[in-house]
């Protein structure tokens, strides 16, 4: 079994669209909160084959999409300090700040690199004792125990010279905003697959009690997606909402418990700003004071005003369903993968790049 | 986006390279056989037809599993060359070297250009030997052009595609580019990824020769399958459709492609080819080159169409349609 190919299968994709078609009497939006299921959405052309009444809509789950202006300002900030490089995953680097993006500070003489892991920005610290490296922690439950564990690491190996701006993000805290704020009509969720690797089915079960939605996790093959869907789709004719795995082969009850041991060993929950939806209470991550020494935003300080998102960018409203790209006044004319406005637009998971490339 | 700089996307062989071609470079140089943008010149010279086209190589890590930096730029400009309906016959290699590098490594290196020349049955004719000072560049880069002969009665060009073509890629795709990648950024796999480096002209020559006819000859290499398409539907102003589930991808490069969220569409290939050729002839010339070992894995990926002008669709595995746009810029891994 290679866990690819047996959930592409042509065969089988088709008998699953079949029955969702027989099953689809009236209009259903369904939001896939995570970017990686938007991708997979476009890239096999799920939305050509559902019946016209099945919406998809994608959520707040693109982890660069939702980071604050001003946390992107800080990050520009940060990597202008005098002696600093830059440590981050490749996504961050093309988002438009309020004056700058890391690429443009790139251009300038910025020592910014993009990693793959964290442990490659501890070896890029070892290497430059000289000098301050700041690792961006962008990212939801999926990326930040790898943070947290770099801190373990640096902090055992004694390297002092590494520091992580915490901008994290976690998702269940989301996922109730969506719904108290009533942001847009949602009839049941497709939850994300890697962010329930790590915190498991239970993670949603206070959610799920409160809303009584209908919640499927499931995986990113055209298989998960369209059996999640079958799935939500008979759940909210029949009015039965269930909170299901459909993603049993990674996603176990329980999570991955060393590694939310790890996260919550290093960083607490704080209340943190989202793009498009607000503040939100307990969503974030800070550093526990324990490991303060490594709060690149605690040590470097970067003053950097509130800021504002660009002026008719609608990425806010995009993240919570409100509106679909090609309604940004923006989309396509001033904002495009070239030249964003933007972090929708810039993000491979972004719901506008994702439009941008694969929509007519 | 700044304008006033040329960022590492304006060399990612995407629409932005595009863009600084058309911008900056066309207005100036401006001449008819540049303005055909073709992968390399087809000249007329005294009742000759010859191929030209040059290209520079800053492949980092400059040894990766498969090849060299040596190799790579003796195949990329006979692959150029041969993309044209020609057949190479000469290249020259200029070589921008930082103090300091390794003698036994630019030794490896000459080495592989040798043998990489010698399989291909071209010559390395002149050259240029350059030292810059430590940090004026990364250790070594290599430019090579090359010229060959085209023979009566080819006709290659990009806008020759016309409805009713198949299209026939020649393998797997994104070995090359998850290859460097891999190696680049240390990342471990059971079964190593291999870059599928080789000279096609071998492979050209034959299939040219039973079928002189082929419409539209290119090698996909940076921006990969996706855009070399996107590039031939806007020259030659029809549309393209192709098949997911009959493009040849190998496991192992899937799987990293997955795992960093890249679509091997868009991954560097350096030792295959598209043909678009009149689809009664299709089985035939495909039939040929899986007798080639360069060319086992060749299938029949797509065809031309009268709709859709300039643009490309793709029938995804379960049915649906998605458009495979052009490169953008180089591709970032994902954070999740």
């Amino acid at each position: 079994m290679k866990y690819i190919q047996e959930y592409r299968d042509s065969r089988l994709s088709r008998k699953i669209i079949e029955q969702i078609a027989a099953i689809s009497h009236r209009d259903i939006r369904i939001m896939e909160v995570c970017g990686t299921h938007t991708v997979s959405i476009f890239r096999n052309g799920i939305r050509t084959v559902l019946p016209a009444n099945v919406s998809l809509i994608s959520g707040p789950g693109c982890p660069v999409c939702v980071t604050d202006q001003k946390e992107i300002d800080t990050a520009i900030a940060l990597a202008a300090q005098e002696n600093a490089i830059i440590a981050t995953f490749g996504d961050l680097i093309r988002v438009p700040g309020t004056f700058s993006s890391l690429q443009k500070e790139q251009a300038d003489g910025r020592d910014i690199r993009i990693v793959y892991s964290t442990f490659d920005a501890i070896n890029i610290a070892r290497q430059n004792p000289d000098k301050d490296v700041i690792f961006l922690g962008i990212g939801f439950e999926t990326t930040a125990p790898t943070i947290a564990a770099s801190v373990l690491a640096a902090k055992k190996a004694g390297v002092s010279n590494y520091f992580v701006y915490s901008a994290h993000k976690l998702m269940p805290p989301a996922l109730e905003a969506l719904m108290n704020r009533e942001l847009s009509r949602i009839d049941g969720f497709l939850l994300p697959g890697h962010v329930s690797v790590i915190i498991g089915t239970k993670a949603y079960g206070k959610f799920f009690d409160k809303y009584r939605i209908p919640c499927v996790i499931t995986g990113f093959e055209p298989v998960d997606i369209l059996q999640a869907v079958l799935n939500l789709t008979e759940m909210i004719n029949a009015g039965s909402p269930r909170l299901e795995n459909d993603y049993p082969r990674a996603v176990t009850e329980a999570g991955n418990t060393e590694a939310t041991k790890i996260m919550y060993s290093v960083f607490e929950p704080c209340d943190t700003a989202w793009r498009g939806i607000g503040t939100i209470a307990g969503s974030g991550l800070q550093f526990r004071p324990e490991y303060a020494g490594f709060d690149a935003k605690a040590h470097f300080d970067p003053d950097v005003p509130d800021a504002l998102p660009p002026k008719g960018c609608a990425c806010g409203e995009i993240l919570t369903g409100k509106l679909t790209p090609p309604q940004c006044p923006l989309y396509k004319t001033k904002c495009t993968p070239m030249n964003p406005v933007g972090p929708c637009m810039v993000s491979s998971e972004g719901t506008c790049a994702a439009y941008y490339k694969y929509h007519d | 986006m700044d304008q006033t700089r040329i960022l590492l996307d304006h060399g990612s062989g995407g629409k932005l390279s595009n863009d600084l071609i058309a911008e900056l470079m066309l207005p100036v140089f401006d001449n008819p056989v540049l303005a055909g943008m073709e992968d390399g010149a087809t000249l007329d010279i005294q009742g000759c037809r010859i191929a030209f086209s040059t290209d520079s190589y800053t492949v980092e890590p400059i040894f990766f599993p498969g090849g060299n930096i040596g190799d790579l730029a003796v195949n990329g400009t006979v692959n150029d060359v041969a993309m044209c309906g020609a057949i190479p016959l000469y290249l020259s290699a200029g070589m921008i070297i930082e103090a300091g590098f390794p003698k036994a490594d630019l030794e490896k290196i000459l080495k592989s250009m040798g043998m990489a020349a010698k399989a291909a049955g071209v010559q390395i004719v002149t050259g240029d030997t350059k030292v810059v000072a430590q940090g004026a560049a990364d250790k070594i880069f290599i430019n090579t052009s090359g010229i060959g002969l085209i023979p009566e009665g080819v006709r290659i060009s990009a806008a020759n595609a016309r409805p009713g073509d198949k299209i026939i890629l020649s393998g797997t795709i994104a070995d090359h580019g998850m290859a460097v990648l891999s190696r680049r950024e240390g990342l471990e796999f059971e079964s190593p990824i291999e870059s599928d480096s080789a000279a096609l002209n071998l492979l050209v020559g034959r299939m040219l020769d039973t079928y002189p006819d082929i419409h539209v000859l290119r090698d996909p290499t940076r921006g990969g399958v996706g855009t070399a398409l996107n590039e031939i539907a806007l020259h030659a102003e029809t549309g393209i459709r192709i098949y997911e589930d009959q493009i040849p991808v190998k496991d192992s490069v899937a799987g990293i492609c997955e795992l960093l969220g890249f679509d091997p569409l868009y991954v560097a290939n350096e030792g295959k080819l598209l043909a678009f050729v009149n689809g009664d002839h299709a089985e035939t010339l495909l039939n040929l080159i899986q007798t080639d070992p360069l060319g086992k894995d060749a299938c029949i990926i797509g065809e031309v169409v009268p709709d859709h002008s300039g643009k490309v669709i793709m029938e995804t595995a379960i049915g649906g349609e998605r458009i495979i746009d052009m490169l953008t810029g180089e591709q970032l891994p994902r954070i999740c």
